[in-house]
C-alpha cells in the first residue's frame, strides 16, 4: 500500500501550528511510517503537487498571493485541514481589519524602519483590504482550531484521518486553545 | 352630557350646514396639503365669500386617493376634482350651481366602488378640529349609549360577536383581549392606543389620528368602561406632529364636552387619556416595548408570558390595542356586532384600511372588506402599474412582510391567507411592485430597515438581521455564491425562529418570501453576474490593496 | 391545597420532575442536573431573555421558549437537546463570534471565558458567516478596569449587576441593533464615570470585555458566584 501524500502549508500566522505539529516529538515516526510529507515548510519543494490526499493549512489569507495558493491548493487536494486558529478565524492577523491595511504598512515601514522608507513594491504579493479565514475563500474538510492545537490534537486528529475513525475535534480543542 | 344633548348638538350642526347650499370639502392630509391645498382652501374662503353664494368651505382629513390630490368634493352634488392648484378656486366657486369643471373632474368610480367605509367613513366629511362634526355624524352615541345602557359584558360580548381582530398586525381577537383584560385582578388597569406606526410606505392610522381623532378617542373610553381601566394612553409618534396637535384640540374638546374626565355623562365611569411621544423606535410598536417607552425606560421588548393583559404599564392589567382597532369600535356598537360580523371572510371580519404604494396608478389610502381578491385591490381600486410596465409582486404587512407574486393575486385578503403566503397582515401597508424592481434589492432593503431598527436586545435580531444584509449586499454586488444563498436560508430560520419579538421573527419574511417566489433572480445575480431588473449595479468594493 | 404545597410536575428531556409554580424551567432542568447552555442568565440577577441559548422545546408547541424565563406548567414536556435547538445554538454563538472581534488567543480571559467555552460545549469548531471586523474602543481610563468593547457580547450583565446589587447605575446600553453599546453614565469614560469601584460587573463579566488591569492573565478566573450568596444575605437582613 502506498502511503498518504501530506502536505503541510504556511499561510499568514506565525508558524506556531506547525511548531506544535512537530511536539508531537517520537510519534512523528509512527506518523511517518504511514505517510508521505510531499510538501512544507520543512521539506524542500517549491512546487504544490498534482495530488495530495491531505493537507494541513497554517495561516489566514492575507494577500493575493495566499489567495491564489489556497485556490491551488484546494483544487489538489483531497482532505484539506484548517490548522489553527489563523486559517478559521483569522485571529491575529485579521486585528488589523478594524483599521485597515495602510495604517500597518505604516506603521512597518515607516515609524519603524529608520532607514529606507518605503513600502516595497516588488517582490512582494499585494495585500488583501481584509485578512480573511480560509473558508472564505474555499470549501475546508476538517477544522481544528486552537492557538496552536495541541501536538495530542495533531495526532488524534490524524490518525483517526489515516485509519477512517470518528473524530470528535470539539473533545480536543477550541478556539484560542 | 346625555344622548338628548348630543342629539341637540347634531342637530345644530345640521341646522348651521343647511343654511348653506354647497359644501366643498378641501382634503387637507399630508399628501394633498404638502401639493398646496391650504393655499386652496384659503382661495376658496375668498372666492366663496366675495361670490355671493351661500357656500361652506371646509378643511377635512384624508379622502384616500392620494396622488390625485389636492382633491376637492362638491357636496350635496359628490363632484370630486383632482389635482386642484389655488388658481382654480375662482373657477371651481363660480362653477357652482352649473355644469362641472371637465379637466378637473376625478374619475374614479371604479376606485370607489368597491370600498367599504367603516374605519375612514368620516374621512373627508368632518373638519377634524371640530368636535361637533364629528357628533353630527353620530359620534360618541355608541360611548353615551355603552354608558347608560349596557353593561361591560355587554360591551365585551358585542365587539367578540363582531369578530374584530386586532389591526395593529398580530391579527388577535379584540374580544378576547377585552375579556382577558377584564377579568385581570387589580383595581388599577389601562389602556393604551399604539399609534406608532412606523412601517415604510404605511399612514393608515396616521390618517384616522389627524382626519377622525375623535373616534379614536371614543374607541378609547369605550374599551376603559368594558375593561375597567380609568387611565388611558395614547403613544403616538414624534415623527406625527399633526396627529398630535389633533389628538390634543380633541382630548381637550372632549374634556370640555364632558365625555372624558371625571363621572361621564353622569354616571360612576371616569376616564382620561394622555398622550406620549414615541422616538422614532420602529421597534416601540411592539407592545411590551411600547410598554417599557411609556414607562420612561429604553424601548426594548421583553418576552411574554406575562401579556400585557395581566401585567402590562407599571405591572397593571393593560389593553393595548392599535388606533384602527379602536376606530373600528364604535360603529360596531353602533351596529351591532352582527352587522361587522357580516362584512368580511371566514375568519377575518369587517374591513380593513391599507396604504397603497409603489410603482400603482392611485396611491393611497383604501378601506377594503376583508376577503376582497388583491387583484382587485391592484387592478381595480389601484388602477393598475402604469403604462409599459407589468406587474411583479405585491409587499404587505410592512418591513416584516413578504413579496406576493402575481400568481397568487386571485387569493382574499385575511389574516390567514397572507400567512399562508409568507406575508403578513401587518398594519396594512402595500407596496406594488412592477419588473422594474430587483426582487433581491427589494430584499434587501427591508432587511436594511429592520437592521437599523433592531433594539439590539436578543441576538439573532441584533447580529443575523446585520449578517443577513451582508449576505444579501453580496448577493446584490455581484460578489455572493450559492454557499452565501444556503448560509443565508439557514440564518432566516434561526432569526426568525429564535428571535425574542416580532421585529425579530418576521425579519426574514421579505428574504424568505422572494427565495420562495423568485429564486431565479437569485441565482442570475450569483450565476450569471446579473441583475435582470438592471437596478443592483453589481460593482464590489476593490478587495486588493492598490 | 394551599399555595405552599402547590407543586407543578412535567418532563424535563422525558425525565419526570417536580417544580414549584413560578419556577422556571431553567432552575427546575438545573436542579435535575439537566444542563441547559446560558449566556446572559447569571444566578442572582433578574432575568432578560436575550441571547436565546436557553431556548426549549415543548411538546405541542412550534414555538420555542427561553428557558431562564418561561414558567413551569403542569404537564409540560420540554426538550432541552433537540437537532433543531443544536442548530440554533450553533448559529447564534456563531453569530457572536462575527459580531465583534474575539480574538480567543490574545484575550485576558483565554481559558476561563464563557463564550469560549459554551463555543466547545456546542460543537463550534468555526464560523460560517462573514466576520464583521467592525472598529471598537477600549476603555482603559478607569485606574482599575478596562472595558475593551471588541470583547463584549452585550449580555447586559454589567447593566444589571450595576443597578440590582450596588444601585448605581452607572453602567447603561446606547444605540440600536448591532451598533448597541454599553456605556457608563451618558457616555462618560469609565474613568470619570460615578461608578463606585465596587467592581461587581467585571466578576459578573462572562468575557473580556470587562477586566481589572492588576489580573491579566489565565490564572485569574473570573468570580461570579458571589451573587446568590449576596441577595441570599440580603433577604436574611
Amino acid at each position: 500500500m502506498s502511503k498518504v501524500k501530506l502536505a503541510t502549508v504556511w499561510l499568514d500566522g506565525c508558524s506556531g501550528c506547525h511548531m506544535s505539529f512537530l511536539d508531537m516529538d517520537e510519534r512523528l515516526l509512527e506518523l511517518a511510517e504511514l505517510v508521505d510529507v510531499v510538501y512544507s515548510p520543512l521539506v524542500d519543494v517549491k512546487e504544490y503537487p498534482e495530488e495530495v490526499d491531505i493537507a494541513l493549512v497554517e495561516g489566514a489569507v492575507a494577500t493575493v498571493a495566499d489567495e491564489e495558493k489556497i485556490r491551488k491548493i484546494r483544487a489538489h487536494t483531497r482532505t484539506l485541514i484548517a490548522m489553527g486558529d489563523c486559517a478559521i478565524t483569522s485571529n491575529v492577523p485579521g486585528m488589523r481589519n478594524a483599521i485597515g491595511p495602510e495604517p500597518v504598512l505604516q506603521r512597518a515601514y515607516f515609524e519603524n524602519a529608520s532607514a529606507q522608507q518605503q513600502i516595497p513594491t516588488e517582490g512582494l504579493p499585494k495585500l488583501l483590504r481584509t485578512v480573511r479565514p480560509i473558508q472564505d475563500f474555499v470549501k475546508v474538510d476538517v477544522y481544528l482550531p486552537g492557538c496552536p492545537p495541541s501536538a495530542e490534537t495533531f495526532h488524534t486528529a490524524l490518525t483517526a484521518l489515516l485509519t477512517g475513525e470518528p473524530m470528535d475535534i470539539p473533545a480536543l480543542t477550541r478556539f484560542g486553545a | 352630557m346625555t344622548i338628548e344633548e348630543l342629539e341637540q348638538i347634531a342637530q345644530s350642526v345640521r341646522q348651521e350646514n343647511a343654511k348653506y347650499d354647497y359644501e366643498v370639502n378641501v382634503c387637507m392630509d399630508l399628501a394633498c396639503a404638502s401639493q398646496g391645498s391650504g393655499k386652496l382652501k384659503e382661495e376658496l374662503e375668498k372666492s366663496a365669500a366675495d361670490s355671493g353664494k351661500r357656500i361652506l368651505v371646509r378643511r377635512t382629513g384624508c379622502m384616500g386617493p392620494c396622488s390625485h390630490g389636492p382633491l376637492v368634493r362638491i357636496d350635496p352634488e359628490e363632484r370630486l376634482y383632482e389635482h386642484v392648484p389655488p388658481a382654480k378656486a375662482q373657477r371651481i366657486v363660480d362653477s357652482l350651481g352649473g355644469a362641472p369643471i371637465a379637466e378637473l373632474q376625478c374619475d374614479l368610480n371604479e376606485h370607489f366602488e368597491s370600498q367599504v367605509r367603516v374605519v375612514l367613513e368620516n374621512a373627508g366629511y368632518i373638519d377634524p378640529e371640530k368636535m361637533d362634526d364629528y357628533i353630527a355624524r353620530d359620534g360618541y352615541k355608541a360611548l353615551l349609549t355603552v354608558l347608560l345602557e349596557m353593561t361591560p359584558g355587554g360591551v365585551i360580548h358585542r365587539i367578540t360577536e363582531s369578530g374584530l381582530r386586532g389591526r395593529g398586525g398580530g391579527g388577535y381577537p379584540t374580544g378576547l383581549k377585552w375579556g382577558t383584560v377584564a377579568k385581570a385582578a387589580g383595581g388599577v388597569k389601562y389602556v393604551v392606543c399604539n399609534g406608532d406606526e412606523g412601517d415604510p410606505g404605511a399612514f393608515m392610522d396616521r390618517s384616522v389620528m389627524e382626519g377622525d381623532p375623535h373616534r379614536v378617542l371614543e374607541g378609547m373610553a369605550i374599551a376603559a368602561y368594558a375593561v375597567g381601566a380609568s387611565k388611558g394612553f395614547i403613544y403616538v409618534r414624534a415623527e406625527y406632529p399633526i396627529a398630535v396637535s389633533r389628538l390634543t384640540t380633541a382630548l381637550r374638546e372632549a374634556r370640555r364636552r364632558g365625555l372624558l374626565g371625571n363621572n361621564i355623562a353622569n354616571t360612576p365611569f371616569s376616564f382620561d387619556v394622555e398622550i406620549r411621544l414615541g422616538a422614532g423606535a420602529f421597534v416601540c410598536g411592539e407592545e411590551t416595548a411600547l410598554i417599557a417607552s411609556i414607562e420612561g425606560k429604553r424601548g426594548t421588548p421583553r418576552t411574554r408570558p406575562p401579556y400585557p393583559a395581566s401585567s402590562g404599564l407599571w405591572g397593571k392589567p393593560t389593553l393595548i390595542n392599535n388606533v384602527e382597532t379602536f376606530a373600528n369600535i364604535a360603529p360596531i356598537v353602533r351596529n351591532g356586532g352582527k352587522w361587522f360580523h357580516d362584512m368580511g371572510s371566514e375568519r377575518s371580519k369587517g374591513t380593513k384600511v391599507f396604504a397603497l404604494t409603489g410603482k400603482i396608478a392611485n396611491t393611497g389610502l383604501v378601506e377594503v372588506p376583508m376577503g376582497i381578491k388583491l387583484r382587485e385591490i391592484i387592478e381595480k381600486i389601484g388602477g393598475g402599474v402604469p403604462e409599459g410596465h407589468t406587474f411583479k409582486a405585491v409587499q404587505t404587512g410592512g418591513p416584516s412582510g413578504g413579496c406576493i407574486p402575481a400568481e397568487m393575486l386571485d387569493v382574499g385578503v385575511s389574516y390567514d391567507a397572507l400567512l399562508k403566503m409568507g406575508s403578513i397582515m401587518g398594519s396594512g401597508g402595500m407596496i406594488v411592485m412592477d419588473d422594474s424592481s430587483c426582487m433581491v434589492n427589494v430584499a434587501r432593503f427591508f432587511v436594511e430597515f429592520c437592521m437599523t431598527e433592531s433594539c439590539g436586545k436578543c441576538i439573532p435580531c441584533r447580529a443575523g438581521t446585520a449578517q443577513m444584509h451582508t449576505l444579501l449586499t453580496r448577493i446584490s454586488n455581484g460578489t455572493g455564491t450559492l454557499e452565501d444563498l444556503e448560509l443565508l436560508e439557514d440564518l432566516c430560520v434561526t432569526v426568525k425562529e429564535a428571535s425574542l419579538c416580532g421585529l425579530g421573527q418576521t425579519a426574514p419574511n421579505p428574504v424568505l418570501s422572494t427565495l420562495k417566489y423568485f429564486r431565479n433572480e437569485y441565482i442570475e445575480h450569483i450565476v450569471n453576474k446579473r441583475c435582470p431588473a438592471g437596478v443592483c449595479g453589481m460593482e464590489a468594493a476593490a478587495e486588493v490593496l492598490a | 391545597m394551599s399555595a405552599e404545597n402547590d407543586v407543578r410536575t412535567l418532563t424535563i428531556d422525558e425525565q419526570e420532575v417536580s417544580a414549584r409554580p413560578g419556577q422556571t424551567i431553567l432552575e427546575v432542568a438545573r436542579e435535575n442536573g439537566i444542563n441547559i447552555p446560558t449566556l446572559c442568565h447569571l444566578d442572582g440577577l433578574s432575568d432578560v431573555g436575550a441571547c436565546r441559548l436557553c431556548l426549549v422545546e415543548i411538546k405541542g408547541s412550534n414555538k420555542l421558549l427561553p428557558a431562564c424565563v418561561a414558567t413551569v406548567q403542569e404537564g409540560m414536556e420540554v426538550s432541552t437537546d433537540t437537532e433543531r435547538l443544536r442548530r440554533h445554538r450553533r448559529t447564534i454563538l456563531e453569530l457572536l463570534f462575527a459580531e465583534r472581534n474575539h480574538v480567543c488567543s490574545v484575550c485576558v480571559s483565554n481559558g476561563h471565558c464563557e463564550l469560549q467555552a459554551m463555543a466547545q460545549e456546542q460543537g463550534l469548531t468555526h464560523v460560517r458567516l462573514p466576520y464583521r471586523y467592525a472598529k471598537f474602543d477600549v476603555d482603559a481610563s478607569h485606574d482599575r478596569f478596562t472595558a475593551d468593547h471588541n470583547r463584549c457580547i452585550l449580555c447586559l450583565r454589567c447593566v444589571r449587576a450595576c443597578a440590582e446589587i450596588e444601585g448605581a447605575h452607572v453602567w447603561d446600553v446606547m444605540g440600536r441593533g448591532i451598533d448597541c453599546l454599553v456605556i457608563t453614565d451618558l457616555h462618560e469614560q469609565w474613568g470619570n464615570s460615578t461608578c463606585t469601584r465596587c467592581g461587581k460587573c467585571v466578576q459578573v463579566c462572562p468575557t473580556g470585555a470587562l477586566f481589572e488591569k492588576s489580573k491579566i492573565g489565565t490564572e485569574r478566573p473570573k468570580d461570579p458566584q458571589f451573587l446568590p450568596y449576596l441577595n441570599l444575605m440580603r433577604e436574611a437582613q
